[in-house]
C-alpha cells in the first residue's frame, strides 16, 4: 500500500477546496435550470485564460482572473444576443457560442504551445497531481487560490443571499419588490466563471461541469431547501473528492476524471437510496 | 510550403485524397443528421452524446488490444446510446431536470473516459499511441480502412434518412400529429438517436469527441437561416458541412501538429456568422433594414398626422406651419423631425416655402388616412373591448401604422361608418 505523504495531503485538500468552490454557484445553476450555462462558460473561459496568460506571462495574476471572468460574461452576453436579436433557438445558441470559443482557445494553445506551459491535454482534463510542485511559502499556490476564492464566494453568498435566493426561486416577485434580477444573473455568471477558472487548471474544461452540477443535483434528490442543498452538496463534493482521489491512486489515472466518475456513482447510489429508503 | 499547398489543391498525394474524402464525408453526414438534432431542439443532448462516446472507445480498445476502426466505432456507439438512455431515464423519472441530466451525463461519461484513457496511457502499451487523438480530432490519421468504414456508414445513414425522411420530418415538428396519422413515433425516435450516435462515432476521427457536437448543430443552424424548407435545409447544411471538413483536411495536411477539430469548428462557425448576419429575410442585416424601414414609415406618418391635427385645431385656417410649431406639439427629436420632413418633401407629400411647411394634396390625403385609422381603432377598442376613452390612445398610436386598406374597410363596416371617435372628434371620411 502506498504511503500517504505531505504531497498527497496537498492534492487532496486542493481537490476538496476546488470542488467546494464549484458547489456554491453550481447549486444556483441547477435550481435555475441553467446547468448547460456551466458547460458553456467552462469551455468559453479558455480563450480569455490563454490571452491573459500570454499577456501577463503568469498563471497567478489578477489579470488572469479578470480575463477569464470577462470571457465568461462575454459568452453569456453572446448567447442572449443570439437568442434575442437573431432569434436563434436556445440550445443552438449555447452550442454555437461555446464550441466556437473553445475551438479558438485550443487553437491558441496549440499555436503558442512553446510559450505557455499549458498543453491540449491540460485544457481538457487538467492535472491536479502537479499541484505540490508549485509552492508559495510551502503551501501549494492552487490551494491558496482556491481557498481564497472559497472565502470570497462564501462572503458573496452571505452578503447576497436574499437577492440570489429570491431571483432564483421567483424572479417575477423579486423584480416586483425591486431586486435587480438581471444584475444577480450576471453576478452568478461571474461566480461561475471564477470557480471555473480556478478549477480549470486542476480538472480541465469538461470535468468542471461534473463538479458544478453533480453534487448539487445529488443534493436536490434529498433536499428542496436552499441551505439544505448547499450543505448536502458540499458534503457530496468532499466525499466524491476523497473517494475519487483514492480511486485515482489505485488506478494510476487522472484525479479529475476519477472524481467525476465518483460524482456520477454517488448520484446513482443516491437515486437508489431515495427510491428504496425514502419511499413516500 | 507553397508546394504543400499545390500538392493539396491538385490532389497529387493519394493520402490527401483519402483524408479529404474522409473529412468531407463526415462533414456532410454530420450536417444532415444534425438538421434533425437542431429541429428537435436537442443540440445540447448531441453535445452530451459526443462527449459520452469516449469511455466506449477506450473500453473497446482495452478489450480488443488494438485500434481496429470497427471495434472502436461499436464501442463508441454503445456508450453513446447508454448515456442517451440514462439521460432520458433520469429526466423521465424526474430525478433531475433535462439540463442537469445532460450536464451530468456529459461530464461523468467524459470523466470515465479520461480515467480509462490516462490509465491506458500510464500502462505504456505501444498500440495505444494516438488514442488521445479522438479528443480533438486528427484528420490526417484517417486510414484506408477508416475511410471504408466511414463511406459504408455514410451510405447507410443517408439511405436511412432518405427512406424515413417523412417520419423524421414529422417527429421533428409535431410528435403528436405524427402519432395520430399512424407513424411509429417511438421507433422513429429510436432510429434517429441511433443514427445520431453513429454519426458522432464516425466523426470523432476528424473532429474529436469534445467538439463533434458543433459539427452537428452549427451547419444546420446556418442552413436554417437561408431556407424554410427542410429538404433544402438538408442540402445547404450538407454543403456547409463539406466546406468545414475541407478546411479541416487542409489544416491537417499543412500543419500536421495541430488538432483538426478546432479548425473545423471555427470554419463552420464563420459560415454560421455569415449566415446569421447576411441571410436574406432572417439575417441580422435584413432584419435591421426592415426595422429601419418601419421606423421611418411611422415617423413619416406621425409627422403627417401632426399636420392634420394642427390644421384641425385651427379650424382649417392655418395651413403653413413652422418647424417650431411642429416641434412644440410632440416629443419629436429635432433631428428625426428634420430628416422626416426632408423625406416627405422628396415624396411630394409636404411642400416647403421660405421655412413654412404645408401639406400637398397627396400629403393631405395620406395624413387624413392615418388620423382616420387612429380614430377608427380608438372607437373599436371602446366599443368592443369596453376600454375607457382615456385608455385607447396608446394602442391606436401603434396600430395605425400597420392597418391595411382591407382591415380599414372591415373596421369601418363593423363600426357602421361612424363619424365621431371616443373623444368626440371627427373621424375624417375615406379619401381617394
Amino acid at each position: 500500500m502506498m504511503s500517504f505523504q505531505v504531497n498527497d495531503w496537498w492534492i487532496l485538500l486542493t481537490t476538496c477546496a476546488v470542488s467546494l468552490c464549484c458547489v456554491i454557484p453550481g447549486t444556483f445553476l441547477v435550481l435555475r435550470r441553467m446547468a448547460m450555462y456551466g458547460d458553456a462558460i467552462s469551455h468559453a473561459v479558455l480563450p480569455g485564460l490563454v490571452a491573459a496568460y500570454l499577456i501577463s506571462g503568469t498563471k497567478a495574476g489578477p489579470g488572469l482572473l479578470a480575463g477569464a471572468a470577462s470571457s465568461g460574461l462575454l459568452v453569456t452576453i453572446l448567447i442572449e444576443f443570439l437568442q434575442k436579436k437573431v432569434k436563434v433557438q436556445h440550445d443552438a445558441a449555447i452550442g454555437l457560442v461555446y464550441t466556437f470559443l473553445f475551438a479558438v482557445g485550443v487553437i491558441m494553445v496549440s499555436q503558442f504551445a512553446g510559450m505557455a506551459d499549458i498543453d491540449q491535454d491540460c485544457v481538457l482534463f487538467g492535472e491536479i497531481a502537479f499541484v505540490p510542485f508549485d509552492l508559495i511559502a510551502g503551501i501549494p499556490r492552487q490551494l491558496l487560490i482556491s481557498t481564497g476564492l472559497l472565502l470570497l464566494l462564501l462572503l458573496a453568498l452571505w452578503a447576497g443571499y436574499r437577492g440570489l435566493y429570491l431571483s432564483t426561486f421567483d424572479p417575477g416577485f423579486a423584480a416586483a419588490i425591486g431586486i435587480q434580477v438581471i444584475a444577480w444573473h450576471y453576478l452568478l455568471m461571474a461566480m461561475v466563471s471564477l470557480s471555473t477558472v480556478i478549477a480549470f487548471e486542476s480538472v480541465g474544461a469538461v470535468l468542471v461541469i461534473a463538479f458544478l452540477v453533480g453534487p448539487p443535483a445529488t443534493a436536490a434528490l434529498f433536499s428542496k431547501r436552499l441551505p439544505g442543498m448547499l450543505l448536502l452538496g458540499s458534503l457530496f463534493a468532499i466525499v466524491s473528492s476523497v473517494a475519487g482521489y483514492f480511486l485515482a491512486m489505485a488506478l494510476d489515472a487522472n484525479v479529475g476524471g476519477c472524481v467525476s466518475l465518483v460524482i456520477g456513482v454517488v448520484f446513482g447510489i443516491s437515486v437508489l437510496i431515495r427510491k428504496y429508503l425514502f419511499r413516500e | 510550403m507553397a508546394s504543400d499547398y499545390t500538392a493539396f489543391f491538385l490532389l497529387q498525394d493519394p493520402n490527401v485524397r483519402l483524408v479529404l474524402a474522409g473529412t468531407i464525408l463526415i462533414g456532410i453526414i454530420a450536417a444532415i443528421t444534425g438538421c434533425f438534432t437542431f429541429l428537435r431542439k436537442r443540440a445540447l443532448a448531441g453535445d452530451a452524446i459526443s462527449h459520452s462516446v469516449l469511455p466506449g472507445v477506450c473500453l473497446a480498445f482495452l478489450f480488443y488490444g488494438e485500434k481496429n476502426p470497427l471495434v472502436l466505432m461499436s464501442g463508441a456507439i454503445a456508450s453513446g446510446l447508454l448515456s442517451l438512455v440514462l439521460m432520458e431515464a433520469v429526466t423521465r423519472a424526474r430525478l433531475a431536470r433535462p439540463d442537469t441530466a445532460i450536464a451530468l451525463m456529459l461530464s461523468v461519461f467524459f470523466g470515465a473516459g479520461i480515467v480509462l484513457l490516462t490509465a491506458i496511457q500510464h500502462q505504456g502499451n505501444a498500440a495505444q499511441a494516438g488514442l488521445d487523438k479522438f479528443l480533438l480530432g486528427k484528420a490526417a490519421s484517417i486510414t484506408r480502412e477508416d475511410l471504408q468504414l466511414i463511406g459504408l456508414s455514410a451510405c447507410i445513414i443517408v439511405g436511412l434518412i432518405a427512406v424515413f425522411f417523412r417520419g423524421f420530418y414529422l417527429i421533428s415538428f409535431d410528435e403528436d400529429f405524427a402519432f395520430s396519422i399512424g407513424f411509429r413515433v417511438k421507433f422513429l425516435q429510436f432510429l434517429l438517436s441511433v443514427i445520431t450516435v453513429w454519426t458522432i462515432a464516425i466523426g470523432i476521427q476528424s473532429t474529436g469527441v469534445v467538439l463533434m457536437a458543433a459539427l452537428l448543430v452549427t451547419p444546420a443552424l446556418s442552413a436554417r437561416m437561408w431556407t424554410d424548407s427542410v429538404v433544402r435545409m438538408v442540402f445547404i447544411a450538407g454543403f456547409f458541412g463539406a466546406l468545414s471538413g475541407y478546411v479541416g483536411a487542409f489544416i491537417s495536411y499543412t500543419a500536421p501538429a495541430l488538432p483538426t477539430g478546432p479548425w473545423i469548428v471555427v470554419s463552420a462557425t464563420l459560415l454560421a456568422g455569415i449566415s446569421l448576419a447576411f441571410a436574406p429575410g432572417k439575417g441580422l442585416v435584413s432584419r435591421w433594414a426592415v426595422h429601419q424601414k418601419n421606423r421611418r414609415k411611422s415617423t413619416d406618418e406621425n409627422i403627417l398626422k401632426l399636420f392634420y391635427q394642427l390644421i384641425e385645431k385651427s379650424g382649417g385656417a392655418q395651413h403653413g406651419l413652422l418647424e417650431e410649431d411642429l416641434i412644440n406639439q410632440r416629443s419629436f427629436n429635432l433631428q428625426t423631425l428634420r430628416t422626416g420632413l426632408k423625406r416627405l418633401i422628396r415624396k411630394g407629400l409636404v411642400v416647403q416655402l421660405a421655412g413654412v411647411y404645408s401639406l400637398s394634396e397627396a400629403g393631405m390625403s395620406a395624413a387624413t388616412r392615418v388620423v382616420r385609422l387612429h380614430r377608427l381603432w380608438e372607437l373599436y377598442l371602446q366599443r368592443y373591448l369596453h376600454l375607457e376613452p382615456d385608455h385607447v390612445h396608446d394602442d391606436a398610436e401603434a396600430i395605425e401604422h400597420v392597418i391595411t386598406p382591407e382591415i380599414e374597410q372591415m373596421l369601418a363596416e363593423e363600426l357602421g361608418y361612424p363619424d365621431k371617435d371616443p373623444h368626440q372628434t371627427n373621424i375624417p371620411p375615406e379619401t381617394l
